[in-house]
């Protein structure tokens, strides 16, 4: 561990917004890929059936 | 290999590997997270903010890898016609993008407190703007046509003509004079990484490995959703046709 307690770990030696915001970041941009493309994979997959049953 | 430009051929096997990369992303994450920001120590100059370049390596990582990627696809697409070829780099390329975007910001958030500024106009930087620009025009071309197979061959033309800028990027540290510090991970004498300590490449090399499934994980679903809207495509122009051969003009 590198810190010495919690209050230091969220610290970052100082460099605590830069820190942050760069992994709030990067977690913000991987999730929201992953939501986004599984939204449109679900919203797809509905029209799909959709037309398959009107066909029918 | 022609015989995966099949889309059937190819997403059986894109679904069978799927929850093998995905359960390893997940488990190189689960490593990777912890180690990065907690357990791996500060950098003796760079201080906490060495966890920064974690995230930030692992995007430009991404964002090169993606567009070779995209490149790769795009030759293949237009030499050979292989569907399976534009239906790639089309679901690579916002991925690539937002990795694009994430190498820059992460690197600005670094720059700020560590060179004093967050921008520079050198190599190194700018050209990494300018692949960012390259996704954008991909992907916007790509969707600019009625015909989305005009939009494939356009998209296809400007990926590999952008491709230049991929060994540009890579280079420019040693090309120009820069800001930006050479890469870590060049091979030297006594093997890849040998510049930096090993408490920096264990979270780096983690890390990089989790965004890199995360991308084909996340890749094999975006796929599904292109072939899916192929279809989609096809199912409604043929409910068209049936329509009209069904009610004859008078």
């Amino acid at each position: 561990m590198a810190f010495e307690n919690f209050a230091a770990f969220i610290d970052m030696g100082g460099y605590a917004a830069w820190v942050w915001t760069a992994y709030g970041l990067a977690a913000a941009a991987l999730v929201g890929m992953l939501v986004i493309s599984r939204r449109t994979l679900k919203a797809r997959e509905r029209e799909f059936e959709d037309l398959k049953a009107n066909r029918r | 290999m022609h015989k995966y430009a099949n889309p059937t051929q190819f997403m059986r096997i894109a679904n069978a590997i799927y929850p093998w990369v995905a359960g390893l992303c997940l488990l190189l994450f689960a490593a990777a997270i912890p180690v990065a920001l907690m357990f791996s120590p500060p950098d003796y100059q760079q201080g906490e903010t060495v966890r920064i370049m974690y995230i930030h390596v692992s995007s430009a990582w991404l964002m090169m890898m993606i567009y070779g990627i995209i490149a790769a696809n795009s030759a293949m697409f237009l030499i050979w016609r292989h569907p399976m070829a534009s239906i790639a780099a089309r679901a690579s390329a916002p991925m690539g993008a937002v990795f694009c975007a994430l190498a820059l910001i992460t690197g600005m958030l670094w720059g700020q407190p560590m060179w004093g500024t967050f921008w520079v106009w050198d190599a190194r930087l700018t050209s990494t703007l300018i692949l960012f620009f390259l996704y954008i025009g991909y992907i916007a071309l790509a969707d600019a046509f009625e015909d989305s197979e005009r939009g494939d061959k356009a998209a296809a033309v400007l990926a590999l003509v952008g491709s230049v800028n991929v060994p540009i990027i890579h280079f420019s540290v040693e090309w120009w004079n820069t800001l930006h510090q050479p890469s870590i991970l060049k091979a030297g004498k006594e093997g890849v990484g040998s510049s930096v300590h090993g408490s920096i490449l264990l979270p780096l090399f983690l890390m990089m490995g989790a965004f890199t499934m995360f991308y084909f994980a996340l890749l094999v679903l975006r796929l599904r959703s292109e072939l899916l809207a192929a279809k989609i495509r096809n199912a409604r122009l043929s409910q068209i046709a049936g329509h009209s051969a069904a009610q004859p003009a008078e």
